[in-house]
């Protein structure tokens, strides 16, 4: 145990690393109202490994990108690892160097972590849990409760490319067209829209769920009433293939690497021209926004279809399935 | 029942009786797709796909139909709707 | 993707609404037989498109709703089973047995996989030689081609690791215990287009006749299900009943023969339990008896447990058109897409579903579906 955790915490090593104690001491740099943001997410992929990314890039990125919904410029995370009996070392060490490269990329440090073996049957070969600290600046609030109605909802870019490469993994769903996950970092268009003083209310990473749930949270937290035009909204065409083929809707495909920004109308054109500078955000656009609560539509989402008409978003129950009719 | 999208075969290829299949495009998705209940489909051919089979051929000019009987039906309508070109 | 993306422009879909409301004269009650129709009816928001007069009943076509509890039960057993790949269509994983459904018995470390085709199931028995691969095999006509294939395909493979867990259904039969109910208020009908794209129509001409109902076979676009709606509309005020075929770039007179030839050969006509609506003679699809061996009703030798659907659930009334998912009792409070009793709530194209997401609507004017109950 004792060398496995040598091995991996060795190929993880940052500066704060070179102490080997059992947790990490750090120096916050917080300065006047700054504040620590602090998220922890798990990672239970399967498979581990898939077209453009895999568990560890994820567990990152994942982390990374909840702290920079809280407007937080990501610093330090941890990285728990629970390990099936039996998994091949080189699967963990290619999980490791992902962990690695990703946290690189995101200019972040992995300063602490854990690992766990458990008996063979109680795993899905890996689990990973990484929790994060980062420093929000004073002034920055973001968050649903800053939402008004009249502000401007704002996507990242394209739908879906995650759920679907997942879900092209699976038997007898394979594609020729290879569909890869958008599992990105996205701090830095982030940190960019608030350095540059654009007043945003509130921000929320798409994962799980997809652009259905992140929008259905924030009507709910604020009891407002959020309307999205289908036709806004960009599907690459193979996505929109794929999802016709298994019967499934956009809104709800996974993403991990897309967000939405809620941000008051006049600052709408501003916030996408310095979105669009950035490759994770290129196609960032207006896709709604939000409208006063009324007592029957507050807490909704309502899409204007394609053909004009209007209906609403509802909850999913569970994982949206493949389906044949 | 139900899910059936449309597809163009882009390749045909002649596996057996019960499996000559095709590359079929799906608006720039390839997957390949089982033609045995399709034996005039060629490749060009738009097919409906269902749970990986194709049960039919897309008649083209039964295609138009839909909007030409509208013109037909609603020529009053003052706005001018264009039927969208063939091909493509 | 075209023959697919033209069928739902804006304009033409406005244009389709204005010609429907200068065609009715008075209140015409129809019903979209199969659930991807009515799938595309919620998506599309088509009914906020219809004049007042119309009302939509949402039919029985959809196997989610009508696979009844004994077949469910039969297939969480064999899931359960050591050995055994269970593979089903994603559709299935959550409709209730007695006692939870396959995503329940999945997450409790059976091997339940989700394929697109009937052939993955096949390719996955070739490829787990020491496995049982059972595939469930539900659906109406159009799925039964594909099911006759892959059994087929088995038979000349020389498989002896693969079976179909069988619970074919057909629709005439199930359009006729409509129409012949007392209660019955459905006035037209929107026909399946992909189960007539398989077996033609011509079997309707009978119905339309003798019940004195107009039957349009219609697509699954906003385009097709409004121009199919007109026709039909059009028919009952011009008092004509017809079978109109509004889905011919698809759809035949008589069908796809090689798909029927393919459907003979494996299967045969037998009665079937439909959930709510009990046994109808002649209404499904068993293997026939060269095939036996590909049954996994007699390859693991099940019986009928004849236990029932939760005495709470009216989805049989439901389906029929005879009631509303609001007047149910249950609607909304114990059952709900969380936790469903019966099928309907299952699945978005299940009528309570569908009612369940339209319970609040925009009543921009169109306040129809939020009266809808109150205007009975």
């Amino acid at each position: 145990m004792g060398r496995l955790l040598e091995g991996i915490v060795s190929a993880l090593g940052g500066p704060p690393l070179e102490h080997r104690h059992d947790g990490a001491v750090l120096a916050l740099p917080l300065e006047g109202g700054d504040r620590a943001a602090f998220t922890t997410d798990s990672y239970v992929v399967s498979p581990l490994f898939f077209p453009g990314g895999d568990i560890g890039k994820l567990a990152v990125y994942g982390t990374v990108n909840d702290l920079a919904m809280c407007g937080a410029r990501p610093a330090y995370l941890s990285v728990g690892m629970i390990l099936e009996e039996g998994l091949p070392w080189e699967t963990l060490e290619r999980v490791v160097e992902s962990l690695r490269e990703a946290a690189d990329r995101a200019g972040v440090y992995i300063v602490t972590g854990d690992t766990k073996v458990v008996d063979k049957g109680k795993g899905d070969g890996l689990f990973l849990n990484t929790a994060g600290l980062g420093i929000v600046p004073s002034g920055v609030e973001v968050r649903p409760s800053e939402v008004r109605p009249g502000d401007v909802v704002l996507l990242s870019g394209d739908l879906g490319r995650h759920g679907i490469a997942i879900l092209a993994t699976r038997e007898g769903l394979e594609f020729e067209t290879a569909i890869e996950s958008d599992c990105a970092p996205l701090h830095e268009p982030v940190l960019r829209l608030l350095a540059e003083g654009v007043e945003v209310h509130c921000m929320r990473d798409l994962t799980r769920g997809g652009l259905a749930s992140a929008l259905l949270e924030i009507a709910q937290s604020t009891q407002l009433h959020i309307e999205i035009e289908e036709t806004a909204i960009p599907v690459r065409p193979e996505v929109q293939a794929a999802c016709e083929l298994l019967g499934l809707d956009p809104l709800y495909v996974a993403n991990e690497g897309r967000w939405v920004t809620f941000v008051p109308e006049g600052e709408a054109e501003r916030a996408l021209t310095l979105l669009r500078d950035y490759p994770v955000s290129a196609e960032a656009c207006a896709i709604g926004r939000v409208l006063p609560a009324s007592e029957a539509l507050g807490g909704l989402v309502t899409l204007r279809t394609a053909i004009g008409t209007t209906r609403t978003v509802d909850w999913l129950s569970g994982e949206q399935l493949p389906r044949i009719c | 029942m139900c899910l059936a999208v449309p597809g163009r075969i882009v390749e045909l290829q002649e596996e057996g009786p019960l499996a000559r299949q095709g590359r079929v495009d799906f608006g720039g998705l390839v997957k390949t797709v089982n033609l045995t209940l399709v034996p005039e489909a060629r490749v060009g051919d738009y097919v409906l796909v269902h749970v990986g089979i194709a049960i039919s051929v897309v008649d083209e000019r039964e295609a138009r139909r839909v909007l030409e009987f509208l013109q037909q039906e609603a020529p009053e309508d003052l706005e001018e709707l264009r039927i969208p070109e063939e091909g493509g | 993707m075209r023959f697919l993306e033209e069928y739902r422009d804006r304009r033409w879909a406005q244009r389709y609404a204005r010609l429907i409301a200068r065609t009715v004269t008075r209140p015409w009650t129809l019903m979209e037989v199969c659930g991807g129709q009515t799938h595309a009816i919620v998506r599309f928001g088509i009914d906020e498109l219809l004049p007042d007069e119309i009302t939509l009943v949402h039919g029985p076509g959809c196997p989610v709703c009508v696979t009844p509890v004994e077949i469910l039960d039969k297939a969480l057993y064999l899931a359960a089973q050591p050995g055994v790949i269970f593979c089903s269509f994603g559709d299935m994983l959550r409709v209730p047995g007695s006692q939870g459904d396959l995503l329940r018995v999945k997450a409790q470390g059976a091997d339940v996989r989700i394929v697109y085709s009937p052939l993955d199931a096949v390719r996955l028995a070739q490829r787990y030689p020491d496995r049982e691969v059972v595939f469930f095999a539900v659906g109406f006509e159009t799925t039964a081609p594909a099911n006759a294939l892959a059994v087929r395909q088995a038979h000349a493979l020389g498989l002896k690791n693969f079976s179909l867990l069988v619970a074919h259904v057909l629709v005439p039969p199930a359009m006729e215990a409509i129409l012949r109910s007392p209660a019955n208020r459905v006035q037209g009908f929107l026909a399946a287009g992909h189960v007539c794209t398989v077996m033609g129509y011509e079997e309707y001409r009978p119905l339309a006749r003798r019940y004195r109902v107009p039957i349009v076979v219609t697509g699954f676009e906003p385009l097709d299900l409004l121009q199919g709606i007109y026709l039909c509309v059009r028919q009952l005020e011009e008092e004509r009943f017809e079978v109109e075929n509004q889905y011919a770039r698809s759809v035949r007179p008589k069908g796809n023969r090689e798909a029927q030839r393919l459907i003979r050969e494996v299967f045969e006509v037998v009665p079937r339990k439909w959930r709510g609506m009990g046994e109808l003679p002649r209404s499904g699809l068993g293997l026939r008896a060269p095939y036996r061996q590909y049954d996994a009703e007699h390859k693991f030798a099940l019986y009928s447990s004849g236990s029932d659907e939760p005495e709470d659930c009216i989805a049989g009334l439901v389906l029929q058109g005879i009631k509303k998912p609001p007047d149910c009792p249950a609607f909304g409070t114990r059952c709900t897409p969380e936790h469903p009793l019966g099928a309907p709530m299952v699945s978005s194209e299940g009528a309570c579903a569908a009612y369940y997401r339209y319970r609040r609507r925009p009543s921009e004017g169109h306040g129809r579906r939020e009266e809808v109950s109150a205007s009975e």
